[in-house]
């Protein structure tokens, strides 16, 4: 059978799904094609979200552990109940794309399940998606059927959003059970010995911190000379020293070259110029990136043109090369980040109405959920460097905090950059309690075009983390009323 | 290939490149819409010629001569062009920090406008532009300071770089546009060149309503401006000074009729031309003020649909107006008036009756049409509207 839409979405996840909300606010009708079982793609299966059920989860057990104590709560040592905690995020991550059902059908979404492959414009121009090898999807209300594969979907216009999948390290494939993923290791059905972790980024430090929390031995190996390189340096620094001090080992400068297997266990070989060295561990992690999922879709087969980095070259209304198929999130250039995807989703199918929509690229936020977590949005000092732009920096640490002190959570600071003439905001850089939130306030002030003192002026409640947001920009001009 | 300003008619020496449809960087297939100029007597969109990639040269808002190259339209199909250049669009977003601060809704309606931020002067704290600033059908634009340089030909209209004065408080001061600027130009123009004096008739519609009931009844449904274009036509070839215009020490008398039908759009009045109304038939006059009013919506009316007109019609009962006083558009020498259509007491054969009843209005140069010939002029419209069996023979 074939039917015809406005725009087919391949993917699910937080491109592809918000994309077709808004495809479908804006008078489109539209298809969207999904692989998995369930909807929400990597972010709310096995990425964004579960990972921050169980750095909660294993926050609150650190907690219980660490630092009741000093707020005069005596209890006994707590005990883990691993599958307890693994459930509650497999319910948290359940609901949520449960929830994304419930949007499809609100929004009059038909969604396709299968694996979608382009098949190029037919006679009357249109361009058709062959869908194959449909599961069943279990809706919690089970009333939105997937249609009978495999079929042929024809629309003017077709959305790739089909994300990323992790690269394996070079000669050690993953095998799920000594050597995995981020997907395998939000389910470990116990908690490593020792959990060697491949790649100092942020998927890394987060599920590194998460079996840390839960007594794990934790080291991470990363092969540049610091840990999330793109970070303001100031900033990674802080933060690789708050984790070296909650037990997690970094081994930096360092190639995984190879991995012997002993029984259920592994020998992971790394070599640092000339040294090199062996560490024992029972599980091996490997986060050291992520490549755009172009397998199977037939996009290069059309003759779509690839970027060298192999991202899909996309122009200012994220269309491709082939005319009438566009991508956004993960397949194209830029931080492969789910808000970002979300965004492009959105501008890229208000332009398809004529909209002069865009994304303001210097104004994404990032966030590491370690704790104390990192966040940041504009440029680094390193980059201001490097492109010779003049500016002033404001600093408060969270010590000088009211709020931070009576949470006993004063680890970090706030960081405020500001171009030295136009008084502009040009990053803000945050290592603290709660930085992922923080963050935001500095996304609508640089939004908004703001300056330093514009951030200084504003009133912050007392107490709150926010008022160390206040000083940072007071200290630009030096003017930190508690620093 | 160069995207050039038109020579869109005779009389147009500049344009104001009002905005850009297409971003620069855009990849635009034939016959899309690339910008939109402003002239003195007209707004209208220029198309490309081809597939291709769009470099915009000129931004919007500037003031330009005709034949100014305004922007590159590089060829190649859609497809290749396409495959140029990608890197997520980010260089088109990116803001200088020299750019005047705005908040991202104000720099999406900006984008919409095909606007810069420099070229607008905002209300807002320290001269900031609010998203307000930018609604309603008049955009505050402003000329830079600087004039950008687009290669030596600038405008010689130099009066428009004076600096703005500065609004009171509780005031509002908006440039006027191009066409705006040109109506206010020749409305005046004809109150102070001519001996302009108006007269005034009634119309009963009760037959014509009927008629057109029945018309639409059988499926060939007719609007009420053609009876009027048909009842003009006879009344200018019974009266040829309304159809006159003075030239120098000389009348000069049309042998034609070329009717001006006056249309409200968006940017002001325009009033294309139907040329040689005397030879059309009703529903050829239906259809063509139809295919004038989908030209000034779509922004393709062209220069010569404005051009040669002898008389003109203007219905303000479309608005509801009761009566008024058209003013004649020079060199022509009458204006017929159209009103809303009232019910209204009257008598008829001794009796008060309550009919359909409409104001007529034909505002003359006195000069060259004597009171006689207006007012005789008026009865006969008035007639061939109240009687329609002439129209047997004509339709």
């Amino acid at each position: 059978m074939s039917e015809q839409f406005d725009l087919i979405v391949i993917g699910a996840g937080p491109g592809g799904y918000v994309a077709a909300i808004r495809a479908s606010q804006l008078g489109m009708k539209v298809a969207v094609v999904e692989k998995r079982a369930t909807l929400g793609g990597v972010c709310l299966n096995e990425g964004c979200i579960p990972s921050k059920a169980l750095l909660d989860s294993s926050e609150h057990f650190a907690l219980a552990r660490d630092k009741f104590a000093a707020h005069g709560i005596d209890i006994e040592p707590p005990r883990l109940n691993l599958s307890a905690m693994l459930a509650r995020k497999d319910d948290v991550v359940k609901k949520l794309t449960d929830g994304v059902g419930y949007l499809f059908k609100k929004n009059n979404i038909t969604l396709v399940s299968g694996a979608a492959r382009l098949k190029g414009p037919g006679a009357d121009g249109l361009q058709q998606v062959e869908v194959q090898r449909a599961y069943h999807l279990n809706f919690a209300n089970g009333d939105q059927q997937p249609l009978e594969a495999p079929q042929t979907l024809m629309a003017s216009k077709v959305l790739l959003a089909t994300g990323s999948e992790p690269v394996p390290l070079p000669a050690i494939p993953f095998d799920g059970a000594l050597v995995v993923s981020a997907q395998d290791a939000l389910g470990f059905e116990r908690v490593p010995e020792h959990l060697v972790v491949a790649g100092g980024g942020y998927i890394g430090l987060e599920l590194g911190s998460v079996w840390r929390r839960l007594g794990a031995r934790v080291t991470v190996l990363e092969m540049l000379p610091n840990l999330l390189p793109n970070m303001d340096r100031q900033a990674a620094d802080t933060l690789q020293r708050a984790l070296k001090k909650q037990g997690i080992e970094f081994k930096l400068g360092v190639r995984v070259s190879g991995l012997r297997k002993l029984g259920s266990k592994g020998l992971v070989q790394f070599a640092a110029g000339d040294d090199s060295g062996e560490l024992d561990c029972d599980r091996l992690l490997v986060a050291i990136g992520r490549r755009p999922l172009l397998s199977g879709l037939g996009f290069e087969a059309l003759g779509g043109t690839l970027l060298d980095n192999g991202r899909i070259a996309v122009n200012a209304d994220y269309q491709t090369s082939i005319v009438g198929i566009y991508a956004i999130g993960d397949l194209i250039p830029g931080p492969m980040l789910a808000h970002k995807a979300s965004e492009e989703g959105v501008v890229c199918v208000e332009r398809m109405t004529g909209q002069k929509s865009a994304v303001e690229y210097e104004y994404i936020p990032g966030v590491v959920y370690t704790w104390p977590e990192g966040a940041s949005v504009g440029k680094t000092e390193e980059q201001l460097k490097q492109d010779d732009i003049p500016y002033k920096a404001g600093k408060f640490s969270f010590l000088g905090n009211g709020r931070a002190r009576a949470m006993d959570e004063t680890e970090g600071f706030v960081k405020v950059l500001a171009h030295a003439e136009t008084d502009r905001i040009l990053g803000v850089h945050i290592i603290g309690p709660r930085a992922s939130d923080m963050i935001a306030e500095a996304v609508t002030a640089m939004g908004f075009m703001g300056t330093a003192r514009d951030l200084g002026m504003m009133i912050h409640a007392h107490p709150t983390l926010s008022e160390v947001m206040k000083e940072a920009a007071l200290d630009v001009h030096k003017e930190a009323i508690h620093g | 290939m160069e995207i050039k300003i038109p020579a869109v008619g005779e009389s147009v020496v500049e344009a104001l490149l009002a905005r850009w449809h297409k971003e620069s960087g855009a990849v635009v297939r034939r016959d899309d819409p690339l910008c939109e100029i402003e002239t003195d007597k007209i707004t209208m969109d220029i198309f490309a010629e081809a597939d291709g990639r769009l470099t915009v040269s000129v931004p919007a808002g500037t003031t330009i001569k005709v034949g100014t190259v305004i922007g590159l339209l590089e060829p190649g199909t859609a497809e290749t062009a396409a495959g140029q250049t990608m890197a997520a669009g980010t260089a088109a977003t990116m803001q200088k920090t020299s750019d005047p601060p705005t908040s991202p809704s104000v720099r999406h309606v900006l984008r919409e406008k095909g606007l810069e931020a420099v070229q607008v002067t905002g209300s807002g704290p320290g001269g900031r532009i609010l998203r307000e600033d930018l609604s309603g059908g008049q955009i505050p634009v402003v000329k830079s300071e600087e004039p950008p340089d687009y290669h030596g030909t600038t405008s010689e209209a130099n009066e428009d770089r004076r600096p703005d004065p500065q609004p009171s408080m509780g005031e509002e001061r908006v440039r006027m546009s191009p066409l705006r600027k040109r109506i206010a130009e020749r409305l005046l123009q004809a109150r102070q060149q001519t001996a302009m004096l108006t007269t005034f008739n009634e119309v009963d519609l009760a037959s014509l309503q009927a008629l057109r009931a029945r018309y639409k009844r059988e499926g060939r449904a007719v609007g009420l401006l053609p009876f009027f274009v048909r009842a003009a036509v006879e009344a200018l070839a019974a009266y040829p000074a309304v159809n006159a215009r003075i030239d120098g020490d000389y009348i000069v008398y049309h042998q034609f009729c070329n009717l001006g039908i006056a249309v409200s759009g968006e940017k002001g009045l325009v009033v294309p031309v139907l040329k040689d109304a005397g030879g059309l038939a009703l529903r050829e006059i239906d259809a063509a003020i139809a295919g004038f009013v989908e030209k000034i919506k779509t922004n393709r009316l062209a220069i010569a649909d404005l051009e040669g007109g002898t008389f003109t019609i203007t219905n303000g009962g479309t608005y509801g107006s009761m009566l008024s006083t058209p003013i004649i558009n020079p060199p022509q020498s009458g204006v017929l008036g159209m009103h809303a259509i009232v019910d209204r007491p009257v008598a008829r054969d001794g009796q008060v009756a309550i009919r359909p009843v409409m104001y007529l209005a034909l505002s003359y140069d006195h000069r060259i049409i004597d009171g006689r010939e207006a007012v005789g002029f008026l009865k006969l419209v008035k007639e061939r509207i109240e009687d329609q069996t002439w129209l047997d023979g004509v339709q």
